[in-house]
């Protein structure tokens, strides 16, 4: 047997949630758009514009955060013998889950990492996105209650589990093929953001370190945002919510050291002031991250250690971010989209008949 | 006989679930939990612990750990 894994004790979750809440702040003044050092969602979104699965000038990097995250944590899962290829526990409906839970965070703008990160930075409305993720994951636990399965995995190849880190390693590849040129809004393939959150980031090395060393910690100390609210409401295991919670502590006082706080609702970075479409976007984000098992952070972790469902996940998210652009279902600082609000109505319908079709027979 | 349950390939936290529900209908004083992986075997551990059960043994077995845990 291993050694225990220090990481995944109580310190070790706050500890992690820690290094996650300084470096994201920080993040922010090195570059990165306002209250999103880190957003799972956002960032996905806007890998989605470099490829152009969708053409908002304005949110089109390629976020080296994001590859770093499942490289870093596969990385961790070789070294520590936890990386176990597995498949097959309904890639499709993982998939649907991932694009509804992009759509729905894309009305909110934020994951649940940029929700606390926001609310780290003074903006009051990510009270409305928190309060309606945590609706949606309770919606979730309910479901989970009564039996709510996407079914078992099976052992696989080691090619499987090597699928979305390689999809990684040639977006990173792409990215210094196609390096950012000053001023353009393309570079060979890929497509970039002359203004806009998309033309605001770190520089890409340091961003890659910090995705790569976030992805080693979060994959050992099983860091997930969405497991935090679910194991509170469903057991009163406050295991997870205590990295949750220190990720918000920890960067509220950077960005109070940085003079990046500035409390308020309105003329917040990347957000807008419709409650009930904050609270519902989320709430939508929620349940789908609820039924599938995990936060878009975690699920990029998972892909690391060879968890090819959420690999058909994250591709389901950079898919759906694709959609909510192109159809106009994402928000943006003027409030939602054209369709934002038809996409969360038939995102919920989505997610409830999921939630009700898809139970363990009880014996 | 021991109850077994089988969380082998469940997403979370359906592990957990199938855990508290075997302690919580169970007759038996020990179960035996098995899972595929670490993060599985992690939170069956502490949920067992949140029970006051005791993990008499977890052991390497068939890509993944078979994990024994019992009450006084």
């Amino acid at each position: 047997m291993q050694g225990k894994n220090i990481l995944a004790t109580r310190w070790g979750i706050i500890g992690v949630g820690a290094v996650i809440g300084v470096l994201a702040a920080v993040l922010q003044k090195l570059g990165n758009p306002g209250n999103m050092g880190i957003c799972v969602a956002c960032f996905e979104r806007d890998i989605a514009g470099a490829l152009g699965l969708h053409r908002a000038a304005v949110v089109q990097y390629m976020r080296p955060e994001i590859i770093g995250f499942v490289l870093g944590s596969m990385i961790a899962a070789y070294i520590f013998k936890e990386f176990r290829p597995r498949v097959g526990s309904a890639p499709i409906v993982r998939f649907v889950l991932g694009a509804f839970a992009m759509i729905g965070a894309l009305v909110f703008l934020g994951c649940p990492w940029r929700a606390v990160l926001r609310l780290a930075g003074g903006d009051g409305n990510a009270i409305l996105g928190l309060l309606g993720l945590t609706f949606g994951i309770w919606i979730g636990t309910l479901f989970l209650k009564n039996g709510y399965t996407l079914g078992r995995t099976q052992t696989t190849h080691t090619t499987v589990g090597w699928m979305l880190p390689l999809i990684m390693l040639g977006f990173l590849a792409l990215t210094l093929i196609f390096p950012q040129v000053a001023g353009q809004d393309q570079s060979g393939v890929l497509l970039y953001s002359a203004k806009g959150p998309g033309a605001m980031h770190a520089p890409l090395l340091i961003a890659l370190i910090v995705g790569l060393g976030i992805g080693f910690l979060a994959q050992r100390s099983r860091f997930c945002t969405m497991g935090a609210i679910r194991d509170t409401v469903l057991f009163g295991q406050t295991h997870l919510l205590s990295g949750f919670i220190s990720l918000l502590v920890l960067a509220f006082l950077t960005n109070l050291l940085l003079g990046q706080f500035k409390p308020g609702f309105s003329d917040q970075p990347v957000a807008h002031t419709m409650h009930i479409w904050n609270f519902a976007g989320m709430a939508l984000a929620g349940l789908a991250f609820a039924l599938a098992g995990g936060c878009p952070g975690r699920q990029l972790f998972l892909s690391g250690e060879g968890d090819g469902d959420a690999a058909v996940f994250v591709l389901g998210m950079i898919v759906g971010a694709g959609f909510a652009h192109n159809f106009g279902l994402a928000s943006s600082p003027t409030g939602v989209g054209p369709h934002g609000i038809a996409a969360v109505v038939v995102g919920f319908l989505a997610c409830l008949f999921i939630g009700f079709s898809m139970r363990r027979k009880v014996a | 006989m021991t109850t077994t349950v089988d969380a082998r390939g469940l997403s979370c936290p359906q592990p957990v679930i199938l855990t508290l529900d075997a302690i919580k209908n169970g007759k038996d004083k020990a179960l035996v939990v098995l899972v595929d992986t670490d993060t599985s075997k992690e939170n069956v551990m502490r949920a067992a612990a949140s029970q006051g059960y005791r993990v008499e043994a977890v052991a390497p077995e068939a890509n993944g750990y078979r994990i024994a845990i019992a009450k006084d």
